[in-house]
């Protein structure tokens, strides 16, 4: 399973502070870890929401340091890319994937995929035992969605005020952070469903 | 791409005051109430969703609203079932009364409902109502439900068994499995309605049912579906095909493991009883109807798979459908694996289909990824199927870090893979120890991303047998960084290249005399040798690389790990190969790669590690003494490897006496003063070698202790002990010295020279304070026969009773 998928910022941007981190969009599958677990019983529901919140925050800064560090160490130069060519975008984006220890900061041990297009960082925290193959090529799938329907190349704001495109897409191609083996017939089909709510 | 709009938005949601947020508030509940929902309420409800969701803190909707929103839920415009689904996602939970409500008006369980209930689950028995919920409808579907409303059924059950496997009752378990049994293996094999054929004539004739097909275009004949089958449309049936194998593998590891706890006892004798049977059964006939729910999903599950790996081997017309067949071979290898360590005997049948699929894929790198369970399925069961699985070994270990050390992915699941199978491969295949040059390619290449793999893995690989060589590749491993730059660089770029980063050491990389330091370097598996002799023009070669960013990050990680790396080895060595890697500290201390900082960090955990095996085992001094000696005797080392240099002599003066080795001689003692001796001379005299450096104080002082405690065991060298003291406060007294600047620092040194001389005057005394007896540094009172616990009761006791 998918535990979450979060879209947020990953190099410096004018808007920003140095090092600040944003995260435009998250949305974590299922229910709270801190429910289930012995420790974190005596936790009201408002602390839940806050520590939830700041586990997100923390996946945010780790990749946004890994995305650093990998595109330091690559040395290739960001080209700017404008609305229309978001292929192009995503072929060049940069990939990686790191480990984050049990306890640091989900329950368990989890994998986290990343993909940096541009400013902004796509990630997808799995639990370990997951098919990474099939996790990579649905994060890729996503991104290429989130980019065209919500237009992200440009400089508007559409991520922040049109979330609920990003649910429904999220609903066919994740649900409930569930990754499905879909051969392009079935991927038409569903994509047919996303267009079809997005023209809305 | 991320503007100054877009984050000046962000801080007016975060920062909306609370008048402001009520006028909000009510006019969202004036459009909710209105009869047609149209652009604006969705825009209001997405701002709405921007506000609740900016802040970490969570705000609290007027009752009103809230039921509005819950009543949205139900609302067949599916953008307000997303919106308002989104929005109470953000809030407190849901009462007992709004869940009421829910179950009552929310008849089917959309999709967006379900989410909203797991996300907001409070305790196991929330799950399990969902997942009650979710389970009657699928036995009793009403006919006028949506044509896709089972689709989310499968992925919220696997969302609960993720989180509480408990849920799920025996009954339900079984329901499932079979109903998983029909969705696998027997959906419908035409294409489904939704096929538009874009005519408009629609006659009888068109209606036949067309037949589903392969990914290369064949027909499916007499086979069943799968998710590599294609069509126009698909049924429902078909759908569920498709969730069903993407949840196959998650539900088998969470109720067919071995263990499992909480399910009733009465089932488990049951199964162990019809166990014996079903593996006689399962090995021979095809038949699987007799087979109880469990064992015929396992049975189709292996079905399954091994149809999966026969259609990976077509050619399909699409890309993405390439993707797909190698993430499903990947899948159905898991899943096959799974199965077969439930049930030993399927290995049989399924050993042929892997050691095939092995055969096929093994020449072609671009299936790496395939392969790492294809070897896990080897370690697995291998031994028991009696497979020579060596040639599985010298892949994954010998050729993929080579060869794809630059590949994030892969770097993630070989080492992962390792992790996870450590003990195994500890006792069945201790060689992989040797491949460890090949294994910290990834380390090199990537440090940032794997390092903390490497915390786990590297314990492992230090064994006495890989220990010496394994500390000289730390040591160069951003040379090894540096020199996979250059091997990358140089397959990609052409012969010739003007200008460009990197020219000297790709010329160098490519000429064919130093061919063989870059060979040594990029070597895959250990035992050729601990280093090479020109290990400095290696050096030299490279400095340019010493600021390329990774070769900088490599650098980074290596102190780390050689602290992991001691911390081990002082474990399984013995004081001989300690003894060595003594040596090897010493003479690698000035063989580094010159990157800033690196150098000095190297050294300071050297001299932590020197200390601490010292510690362990003083008689490495006397042992090692002629090499330490002669390392303490060049004093251009004070100045260019201080902190190294203060610990060797310190470790000298401490552990070179007789209570420590009884080999140490009078003789050893006094050349190791007079090398001392001659150092302190020459530093403290009024020039310096380039006349700008100062020796450090700590150096000074630390020389001046380890005098005194070798002249503290061999007497007659503390009249040349006190004769250089008196000198040192008669120097002082005058005023500043050419060798220590700062004034502090110089009070300092005169003051522990005091002391030491003033100690030095009682030679005794001197000894068995500089050199004191090891009942005293190691005391062992329960050992000691004054001090023993029953001893001092029988004189208490013998002198309270009166006799």
């Amino acid at each position: 399973m998918v535990r979450c998928f979060l879209i947020h910022t990953v190099c410096p941007i004018s808007a920003l502070s140095a090092g600040e981190c944003r995260v435009l969009y998250s949305r974590v599958f299922g229910p709270d870890e801190a429910v289930l677990s012995e420790e974190l019983q005596e936790l009201n529901p408002e602390e839940r929401r806050l520590v939830q919140k700041e586990k997100v925050a923390v996946v945010a800064r780790q990749v946004h340091s890994a995305v650093t560090l990998s595109r330091e160490a690559s040395g290739r130069q960001l080209v700017e890319m404008v609305p229309g060519e978001e292929v192009l975008a995503l072929q060049d984006a940069d990939s990686g994937v790191a480990r984050l220890r049990a306890g640091d900061p989900f329950n368990e041990e989890m994998s986290v995929l990343w993909l940096g297009v541009q400013s902004l960082g796509f990630t997808l925290v799995c639990e370990p035992h997951e098919n990474l193959l099939l996790a990579e090529g649905t994060l890729r799938n996503l991104t290429r969605h989130c980019l065209e329907h919500l237009h992200m190349l440009g400089p508007g704001s559409e991520v922040l005020l049109k979330s609920s495109r990003i649910d429904v897409l999220l609903s066919r191609l994740l649900p409930h952070g569930q990754l499905l083996f879909l051969n392009h017939r079935f991927a038409q089909s569903l994509e047919k469903e996303v267009a079809a709510y997005m023209a809305k | 791409m991320y503007s100054h709009g877009s984050e000046s938005l962000m801080k007016q949601a975060r920062e909306i005051q609370e008048p402001e947020l009520q006028k909000f508030y009510s006019r969202l509940v004036k459009l909710l109430q209105g009869k047609e929902l149209g652009h604006e309420t969705v825009d209001s409800l997405q701002r709405l969703h921007l506000i609740l969701s900016a802040t970490k803190y969570t705000r609290t909707l007027p009752s009103e609203l809230r039921t509005r929103l819950l009543s949205l839920l139900s609302s067949p415009v599916e953008q307000l079932q997303v919106l308002s689904s989104a929005v109470l996602r953000e809030m407190s939970p849901l009462s007992g009364e709004e869940l009421n409500y829910i179950q009552e008006n929310v008849g089917h369980l959309n999709s967006h409902t379900a989410a909203l209930l797991l996300s907001k689950a409070g305790t196991r028995a929330d799950l399990s109502s969902v997942c009650v919920q979710l389970l009657r409808g699928l036995d009793n579907r009403p006919s006028e439900a949506p044509a896709h409303s089972l689709m989310h059924t499968l992925p919220v059950l696997n969302t609960i068994l993720t989180h509480s496997p408990e849920c799920l009752t025996e009954d339900h378990i079984t329901l499932l499995s079979k109903r998983l049994v029909d969705w696998l293996c027997y959906a419908s094999t035409v294409q489904g309605g939704g096929a538009s054929s874009g005519r408009f004539f629609t006659g009888p004739r068109s209606r036949q049912p067309v037949p589903i097909a392969e990914l290369d275009g064949s027909s499916v004949s007499g086979n069943f579906f799968t998710v590599l089958c294609v069509g126009q449309g698909f049924t429902e049936d078909q759908w569920m095909n498709v969730y069903s194998f993407s949840m196959l593998h998650h539900w088998l590891l969470t109720y067919h493991s071995v263990s499992i706890g909480n399910s009733t006892i009465e089932t488990d004798d049951r199964s162990e009883v019809d166990g014996s049977l079903v593996s006689m059964v399962s090995a021979t006939s095809s038949s699987s109807r007799l087979l109880p729910p469990k064992e015929r999903l396992r049975e189709k599950a292996f079905q399954y798979c091994q149809r999966i790996i026969e259609q990976s081997d077509r050619k399909a017309q699409k890309k993405t459908d390439t993707d797909l067949q190698k993430a499903c071979l990947v899948e159905a290898v898991c899943i096959l694996d799974c199965v077969c360590v439930e049930d030993a005997s399927l290995v049989f049948r399924t050993f042929p289909s892997i050691k095939g699929l092995f055969g096929r894929l093994s020449p072609d790198l671009s299936f790496a990824r395939v392969l790492l369970p294809i070897a896990q399925f080897y370690l697995n069961h291998g031994e028991m199927a009696a497979v020579d699985c060596e040639s599985v070994w010298k892949l994954v270990f010998g050729q993929f870090p080579a060869e794809l050390f630059n590949d994030p992915f892969l770097a993630h699941e070989l080492l992962r893979f390792l992790r996870l199978n450590l003990e195994k491969f500890q006792l069945g295949v201790p060689q992989y120890t040797h491949f460890f040059p090949n294994l910290l390619k990834f380390l090199a290449w990537d440090s940032p991303a794997v390092v903390d793999d490497f915390v786990d893995l590297l314990p492992s690989l230090v064994t006495p047998v890989t220990a010496v060589e394994l500390l000289h590749t730390l040591l160069d491993l951003p040379c090894l960084s540096a020199t996979l730059i250059l091997q990358l660089r140089s397959t990609c770029l052409p012969i010739s290249e003007q200008g460009g980063r990197g020219l000297l050491s790709l010329d160098a990389f490519r000429n064919p005399s130093f061919r063989g330091l870059f060979l040594f370097m990029l070597r895959g598996e250990a035992g050729s040798g601990d280093t090479i002799d020109r290990l400095s023009t290696l050096h030299d070669l490279l400095a340019e690389a010493a600021d390329w960013p990774r070769v900088v990050h490599c650098a980074q990680t290596v102190p780390v790990l050689l602290h992991i790396y001691f911390s081990t080895v002082v474990m399984v060595a013995d004081e001989k190969l300690l003894a060595h890697l003594i040596l090897v500290m010493l003479e690698r201390s000035s063989i580094l790669l010159k990157i800033p900082t690196y150098v000095k960090e190297i050294h300071r955990v050297f001299s932590c590690h020197l200390l601490r095996m010292c510690k362990l085992w003083p008689s490495l001094v006397v042992d090692q003494s002629h090499e330490l000696v002669e390392f303490a005797g060049i004093s251009g080392n004070v100045y260019s490897k201080e902190e190294l240099y203060t610990h060797v002599v310190w470790v000298l003066g401490e552990y070179l006496s007789v209570s420590c080795d009884s080999r140490c001689s009078v003789r050893l003692i006094t050349s190791c003063f007079e090398t001392l001796e001659a150092v302190l001379f020459e530093i403290t005299s009024s020039g310096t070698p380039d006349g700008t450096v100062c020796p450090a104080p700590r150096v000074i002082t630390t020389l001046m202790s380890a005098l005194a405690k070798l002249a503290s065991r061999s007497h007659d060298l503390i009249p040349r002990v006190s004769l250089f003291l008196s000198k040192l406060r008669t120097v002082t007294r005058s005023g500043s010295v050419a060798w220590c600047s700062d004034e502090e620092d110089l009070v300092a040194i005169v003051t522990r020279g005091e002391e030491l001389w003033s100690l030095l005057k009682a030679p005794g005394v001197a000894q068995s304070v500089l050199t004191p007896s090891p009942h005293i540094t190691t005391p062992q009172w329960h050992r000691d026969t004054n001090v023993a616990m029953p001893l001092q009761l029988r004189a208490l006791t013998s002198l309270t009773h009166p006799q």
